[in-house]
């Protein structure tokens, strides 16, 4: 199957050029899709196999020379579990899909309701009543088909956790409540995968990164058995889209970083963010 | 006792209490950050996350001037 994709690849591959000018070889979106349509095998696939023999798909021709062939692989290779699809998870599902994650699992029981359109990217006035999950879905086929996506319209919980991050390399943690988050901490911890956390108050927000050994959500929040409350200041003061959007887009700058295994991440650290003066500040947590 | 000065920075719902010599709070050196709190009228079960210059600190971490100090309640909005 490989290989009669690799000899149709060769035929498909056009002259192009990269952001600097330098030539190179590309292929279509509209080819891939037909590709892999004739094979049987996902549009990722196609991808991976145009990468390994230098030809570039024509949807990541930007993405370079920041990525690499070889980072753009890593990146189609990779599951992500999305879990909470509202006003981070919908940005991030977004971002992921077009930097090109090549599978991923997207995690929300909830539908839409009229007061998540002030923020929540996949939100619409037409679309209220609607499975986050299954809208996600539907926005990640949009935008690249060949992508592989796994919608779950449940919560996380204890019970189904183990499935839906078993095959995953990492998880983003987009939920809107500290119970809910911590659950996903455990979980992420007893499936040996990392978690990238941010959380949104009004214009406010921070975001870490977790392996399973470290200290994780304690460190930010105390003990997960002494939690006092299950919600935070975002019930004062709401979450304004310029915030979450941020902090989303943190996450996904971070999940890259994670992806490709590079040094200078949040673990053990916290970014801090307040866009009402804009103050960044990365803290130390350990 | 001494008389220096502190940054404070409060961060979400914490902002409203900010002081208005925010860059330059005075305080006694030596005195726990707590009692920095108590002084300005902040409450103090809303400080959840306390850094001291970067660092993460504690309610009961003492000051001795010169710090920058950053306080953010409970959040977990998304």
């Amino acid at each position: 199957m490989l290989d009669a994709i690799a000899s149709r690849l060769e035929q498909l591959a056009d002259a192009g050029i990269l952001g600097d000018g330098t030539p190179c070889k590309v292929i279509s979106a509209s080819d891939v899709l037909r590709l892999a349509d004739d094979t049987g095998v996902p549009g990722r696939i196609v991808e991976i196999a145009a990468l390994e023999r230098g030809i570039i798909p024509d949807r990541y021709l930007r993405n370079r020379q920041s990525l690499s062939a070889k980072d753009q692989i890593q990146l189609l290779e990779s599951r992500v579990c999305i879990v909470g699809l509202g006003g981070l998870g919908g940005l991030v599902t977004e971002t992921l899909a077009r930097m090109g994650i090549g599978r991923l699992t997207l995690v929300d029981g909830d539908v839409f309701e009229a007061h998540n359109l002030n923020r929540q990217l996949l939100s619409r006035s037409d679309g209220l009543g609607r499975s986050k999950a299954s809208d996600a879905e539907n926005r990640v086929a949009a935008i690249n088909p060949g992508i592989e996506t796994n919608a779950v319209a449940e919560y996380l919980t204890a019970s189904n956790a183990p499935a839906l991050l078993g095959e995953c390399d990492l998880a983003v943690d987009c939920l809107d409540n500290l119970r809910s988050r911590f659950t996903l901490a455990r979980a992420t911890a007893q499936a040996g995968i990392p978690m990238i956390s941010a959380a949104v108050a009004g214009l406010s927000g921070h975001i870490t990164t977790i392996f399973p050994q470290d200290k994780g959500l304690e460190a930010i929040y105390g003990p997960a058995d002494q939690l006092k409350v299950d919600k935070g200041e975002e019930q004062l003061l709401g979450c304004l889209a310029p915030g979450v959007n941020l902090m989303a887009s943190l996450e996904c700058a971070e999940a890259l970083q994670v992806l490709l295994s590079k040094e200078n991440i949040l673990r053990n650290r916290l970014l801090v963010v307040d866009l009402g003066d804009y103050t960044f500040e990365t803290l130390q947590l350990a | 006792m001494n008389r220096v000065y502190i940054q404070l920075k409060l961060f979400a719902g914490l902002a409203d209490f900010t002081p208005e010599n925010s860059d330059r709070v005075p305080i006694e050196s030596g005195v726990s950050v707590e009692s920095v709190l108590r002084q300005l009228d902040i409450p103090s079960v809303k400080a959840h996350l306390i850094f001291i210059n970067g660092v993460k600190g504690s309610l009961e971490s003492r000051l001795e001037g010169g710090e920058r100090v950053g306080i953010f309640p409970p959040v977990a909005g998304g």
